[in-house]
């Protein structure tokens, strides 16, 4: 835990020094703090989010993502700190602020004897977009999203993935420049959560609207985040993009390779410490765990085989946020690794 | 000119599409799309949208028809009722007979009660029926924090919420005493005095502040209960007991309180005063007396206890409508005080509660 403590302050202090060159964040979030009576459920939370981005915001139930989100809306007034988004301030100007942001809730409901198209238009006509245009733009996202066969169908008859998508159509509905999405995998199949992340990743890139999304679906997330914030206890631990967190959680050894020679004995693993680029080997179960800043595989193997060993199996692993999440939630020991993602 | 053909257009698109939205609508809603493009009009107050959302919900709700059915049943009860007792019930003279038509609602041949008693017993029933659930449905649903994502007011929901009930009720309300009014004028064949006319106005305008208050109270509770059961239950609880229980208490209070061997004229009237000022703490009984006043122009006072020297030289005439207003001007000021802290109970706690997705 001492470690990830250490880590935490070199991230913040990278993330401050590249600050200056990039442009007003979209989202700047400052010493924001939310007290319940006496729980603290957000702490001193510091955030800044450019335009454009995709921004993980990840970490285990109850840890405040929520709070932050309806913080961020002006939907819950924080105890102390400053929200700004868009360059409005949530607290005074809340109403201007949910023009410009959509706010997909994590179980969103629907009036469910309303069908779809009438969900979507009860939303446009409370956003005072005049009848013909609504009509026009719900029109549109009904088919961006997909759902133009079940738009005259009752939302009662919808599924979770439907209503996520739905959902999403009525958060575009107001052309906003954020989105905010709680959980937005909640609940869905493989299949679903693909399509919907592979749809928000789209939507960053066409329209260049900020995506702040909530979860605890780690690898999820990393498929489409440009940047994550890992949040616990109402804490951002750590922050950045998912490679470098990896390599600053764990001292440089961005990844494990795997690998099952015969025979092993103490001077092959001796000379294999003295590679460059390996900070660790370890033998576990008949097979090396070689822990290196960077790939050596090729090397690796060109050794071993000239060293006169037989090479039988060799693979790269590679640190995902499940891995971090389990480091910094569970407080595992360094690289024991249970469940480390297998990057091909 | 161009601008007033375009409004034209729309209007018809409107109205053409409002029903179902069919392929031909939308079809004649590209056609005024350019029409409407030259001259926006700007669209509607989102208060609105909700208040015409929720009406529409209310009145398209299957407990709506069933309290409208039985409205109009024991509206029709009544009025039969009094078409059928109104000449034995009603004795002869002068004074009452110029009253007649304001019988048809207070007249009862014993059997079936009058429309007076049925909305003093049903309006309340009617109010909750339509608040139990206003906001812990709508939370419990998921659509709240939807809805609350939308750029507008907080408040624009609760006071949505009882612009539309209230509404609804007032609608309703007018629509059947109307309709009594009409059907008595063909039965009896006179037509109704302007002040018996202004007399029932008030009277309907009294039951839908009565009703108002059941509806706000209502509502507060759905704000407080997430389950809208726990919600219909603590207000019916509410009902029965004013209606039930609440006079029980009172008289066994005013049993006990009595004075034993009154020596004097005050102990008697303090006494009763109390009693009737611990009555007068039902929201129930305000309206009853307040009814009874207004449709019954003959009485001329409330307290029990009036000296001689006022009834002293007073003729035995009905009240005229302004005098029977003053006199039930208390009531009236206490019920609307009571709705009035109702909605305030449910706004205070709606506005501070944190409205977080189910």
């Amino acid at each position: 835990m001492k470690q990830s403590t250490n880590m935490q302050i070199v991230d913040v202090s990278d993330a401050k020094l590249d600050a200056p060159d990039m442009r007003q964040p979209i989202i700047s979030i400052k010493d924001l703090t939310k007290m319940y009576d006496e729980h603290t459920a957000v702490n001193q939370l510091t955030l800044s989010i450019q335009e454009g981005e995709i921004y993980g915001l990840l970490g285990p139930n109850g840890a405040g993502k929520s709070t932050t989100i309806l913080m961020m809306l002006g939907l819950t007034e924080p105890t102390s700190g400053t929200v700004r988004v868009c360059g409005l301030d949530s607290v005074r100007q809340p109403i201007a602020v949910k023009r410009r942001v959509g706010y997909l809730p994590d179980d969103i409901g629907f009036y469910e004897d309303m069908t779809g198209y009438d969900n979507l238009m009860y939303t446009a006509r409370l956003n005072r977009i005049p009848e013909l245009e609504a009509r026009q733009r719900v029109d549109a996202m009904l088919q961006r999203v997909g759902l133009s066969d079940a738009a005259k169908k009752k939302a009662s008859t919808y599924s979770r993935g439907m209503r996520q998508r739905l959902g999403l159509a009525e958060v575009l509905l107001k052309k906003p420049e954020v989105i905010i999405l709680d959980e937005p995998t909640l609940g869905l199949d493989p299949e679903g959560v693909r399509e919907l992340l592979q749809l928000i990743k789209a939507l960053s890139r066409d329209e260049g609207i900020t995506v702040l999304l909530s979860s605890h679906h780690l690898h999820q997330v990393q498929q489409i985040c440009d940047r994550v914030g890992i949040f616990v206890k109402g804490e951002l631990l750590v922050e950045g993009d998912v490679p470098s967190l990896a390599k600053g959680l764990f001292l440089e050894e961005a990844l494990t390779l795997e690998v099952g020679v015969k025979p092993i004995n103490s001077e092959l693993i001796a000379e294999l410490r003295k590679l460059p680029g390996v900070v660790r080997v370890d033998e576990q179960d008949g097979l090396l765990q070689i822990g290196c800043k960077e790939d050596i595989s090729s090397e690796l193997s060109r050794i071993l085989i000239e060293s006169g060993c037989s090479l039988f199996h060799l693979q790269i692993k590679q640190y995902g946020l499940d891995e971090i999440y389990h480091r910094y939630f569970e407080g595992g020991e360094p690289n024991a690794g249970e469940s480390k993602q297998d990057t091909p | 000119m161009q601008e007033k053909v375009s409004r034209i257009l729309r209007k018809t698109g409107q109205v053409f599409s409002g029903g179902g939205r069919d392929a031909g609508s939308s079809v004649f809603a590209e056609t005024t799309a350019y029409a409407a493009s030259t001259a926006s009009r700007k669209a509607p107050h989102p208060f609105w949208i909700i208040v015409r959302k929720e009406m529409s919900d209310i009145m398209l709700s299957w407990r709506y028809v069933i309290l409208l059915a039985l409205m109009l049943l024991t509206c029709g009860a009544s009025l039969y009722t009094a078409i059928t007792s109104i000449k034995t019930a009603v004795p002869t003279g002068e004074a009452v007979d110029s009253f007649l038509f304001l019988r048809l609602f207070t007249v009862s041949d014993g059997t079936i009660p009058s429309f007076m008693t049925f909305v003093s017993f049903l309006g309340p029933l009617l109010g909750i029926a339509l608040g139990f659930d206003a906001v812990n449905s709508e939370r419990n649903k998921g659509t709240l924090s939807r809805m609350m994502a939308q750029p507008i007011h907080r408040d624009y929901v609760i006071n949505a919420k009882f612009v539309a009930g209230i509404s609804v009720i007032g609608l309703l309300f007018f629509a059947l005493g109307l309709l009594i009014m009409g059907l008595g004028l063909l039965t009896l064949g006179i037509p109704p005095s302007f002040e018996e006319f202004l007399r029932m106005i008030f009277f309907l305008m009294l039951s839908v502040v009565y009703i108002a208050f059941w509806l706000n109270l209502s509502i507060a509770f759905s704000v407080r209960f997430r389950q809208p059961a726990t919600s219909a239950l603590s207000c019916i609880a509410l009902w029965i007991f004013f209606s039930v229980f609440y006079t029980m208490i009172i008289e066994m209070i005013a049993k006990g309180i009595a004075p034993v061997n009154p020596t004097h004229m005050d102990q008697l009237v303090n006494y009763q005063q109390t009693v009737q000022f611990l009555l007068r703490l039902s929201p129930g009984h305000l309206f009853n007396e307040a009814t009874m006043t207004l449709l019954m122009p003959e009485i001329r006072t409330l307290s029990l206890f009036v000296p001689p020297e006022q009834t002293y030289g007073a003729l035995p005439s009905p009240l005229s409508v302004g005098q029977s207003l003053l006199l039930v001007w208390p009531q009236l000021t206490g019920l609307i005080a009571a709705v009035l802290v109702c909605f305030m109970a449910a706004y205070m706690m709606f506005m501070r509660q944190e409205i977080r997705s189910r």
